[in-house]
């Protein structure tokens, strides 16, 4: 905790140096990292939660590598490291930050009400989710694969359920559920969904289903935890850009945390923060996506 | 609000496959709750004791618990559930014509927990029969299948009609936990869908689920007070 107070401090404090004339008063080490120590345009977002010192972060609390709420009672990931980049660069303490879970279903609800600053939580970026939350990054571009036994050869890719008599788990009302279906013959018959993804993975052991499909990281995180139990069936599929979610009409806001990401990709931050979580898994980073300033 | 009519063919979809599960689930905690409960008051010690102890596990053991057995542990036993794939009922039920075990996993756990409650329903009813008519009719020299089928039942029917009514209410409710373990679409399960995937506001969708559950409970609840209401003055 003292270790990385300091390092926020250090960081508004440097920042401060090289963005603002008015350089920094709390040499002191204090608390307030970052209050007044870097000035936003007034009236904007970033002014508004850097005076109040304070932020409340979306991020999901079951995705292992991303966000997953542990022992420790904080949610813990790469989602949660790309959150703290940001609130570092609002000048607010990251021990300051107030995560908050936001599973699937109540992340535009979260962002339309407010409940929450922004949204961090493997948020994939589509047209259907623009008419409600406007999208800053991607931060990350995760892929949809499919999860089997190791010794399963019978399924290779989404065309091996065309046949009809594969089943396939994934998750209620998630996007890889959607995409899964186009590739099967009888959705009725061959999707079964649950709530989690660790049910899908029971059903997998019982041979209630012969797959398991979502994003690959998510995958990736089961496969780390059974050393040699599951594969992947050959390659991503779909292309899921991860991105942040913000309120649709807060264009300041989104530039100002495009900027940030973009800062991040080249300092290292970004990189770092993987290798810290998802990277532990053994899964791809890749180069940094394009930020898509739409 | 223009969710519910802009996309009133998902609701309709998950309502009716809620309507199926509940039919289904009803008639078999119905039945299977009036077997418990003949066993609970049957003469015979050992009979008793099963039917005690089924009511005791069943009554106090979470919903959740019990479909987790259900949709967890008979797989891992290796059943499917196949004895329920009834030929009749492949016919008329669309969705259990098609090989979908989380259906009747679902409904397994379903009439096995509703069933101890029918149980006690029936059981309150058939106390609620002042002790002397049954004495009487094996005073009378009648059977115990007699005495229950010709005296007792017959009057314990009325007292337990609304009770019975509210444990079938209770199952309607219940049933939106199938949706969490593995049947797909049905009404509860479209709320997810359609807030999650499609990103639609929570609360109008909610509504729209709530409108679902209470058009199937409401006139259950209406119809049990008339026979309640006809009971009464059949009773003066």
């Amino acid at each position: 905790m003292r270790l990385q107070r300091f390092a926020a401090v250090a960081t508004a404090t440097a920042l401060a140096f090289g963005l603002t004339a008015c350089g920094s008063k709390d040499s002191d080490g204090g608390s307030d990292a970052g209050a007044g120590s870097k000035s936003f345009a007034a009236g904007s977002t970033m002014e508004r939660l850097n005076k109040a010192q304070s932020i409340k972060v979306g991020t999901k609390v079951d995705q292992p590598g991303f966000g997953l709420k542990g022992l420790s009672g904080k949610p813990e990931g790469f989602d949660v490291e790309v959150a703290k980049i940001i609130v570092k660069e609002l000048g607010i303490p990251t021990d300051k930050i107030e995560f908050v879970e936001t599973p699937s279903k109540v992340r535009e609800d979260a962002i339309v009400n407010g409940t929450v600053d922004f949204v961090v939580a493997t948020y994939t970026i589509n047209d259907e989710r623009k008419k409600r939350v406007a999208f800053a990054g991607p931060y990350y571009e995760a892929g949809q694969n499919i999860l089997v036994k190791a010794d399963d050869a019978g399924i290779t890719g989404p065309d091996s359920f065309k046949d009809g008599t594969k089943k396939v788990c994934s998750v209620t009302g998630s996007t890889p559920a959607e995409n899964i279906k186009k590739s099967v013959k009888d959705v009725a018959t061959q999707v079964v969904l649950f709530d989690t993804y660790d049910k899908c993975i029971t059903a997998l052991d019982g041979g209630q289903v012969n797959a398991v499909t979502t994003d690959n990281v998510i995958l990736l995180g089961y496969i780390a935890k059974n050393q040699g139990k599951y594969k992947l069936a050959g390659d991503n599929f779909t292309k899921e850009p991860y991105g942040i979610g913000v309120k649709l009409e807060d264009k300041d806001f989104r530039t100002f945390i495009n900027d940030t990401l973009e800062k991040s990709f080249q300092d290292g931050s970004w990189k770092k923060a993987w290798d810290d979580t998802a990277g532990k898994f053994g899964a791809e980073l890749g180069a940094a996506p394009a930020i898509d300033r739409y | 609000m223009s969710v519910i009519i802009d996309r009133f063919d998902v609701f309709a979809g998950g309502f009716w496959l809620t309507l199926q599960i509940c039919v289904l689930a009803a008639i078999g905690a119905l039945v299977l709750g009036a077997v418990v409960a003949v066993l609970r008051i049957s003469p015979v010690p050992p009979l008793r004791a099963v039917g005690t102890a089924y009511v005791t596990v069943f009554r106090n053991m979470p919903l959740t618990v019990v479909m987790f057995f259900a949709a967890f542990a008979l797989p891992a036993l290796g059943s499917n559930a196949d004895f329920l794939r009834i030929p009749v009922l492949d016919s008329v039920f669309t969705r259990l014509g098609t090989d979908l075990p989380y259906f009747r996993f679902a409904l397994i756990a379903l009439v096995l927990y509703t069933a101890a409650f029918v149980c006690e329903a029936l059981r309150s009813g058939v106390n609620a029969v002042p002790a002397g008519q049954a004495e009487a009719a094996r005073s009378l020299g009648m059977t115990f299948t007699q005495n229950l089928w010709h005296v007792v039942l017959p009057q314990s029917w009325k007292a337990s009609v609304v009770p019975l009514g509210s444990v079938i209410i209770a199952m309607i409710k219940n049933s939106a936990l199938v949706g969490f373990f593995g049947v797909v679409g049905d009404l509860s399960q479209t709320a997810d869908q359609l807030t999650s995937a499609e990103g639609l506001a929570f609360v109008p969708v909610a509504i729209g689920v709530s409108i679902g559950y209470l058009i199937m409970t409401v006139p259950l609840g209406a119809l049990l007070d008339r026979i309640e209401r006809r009971q009464a003055v059949a009773a003066r």
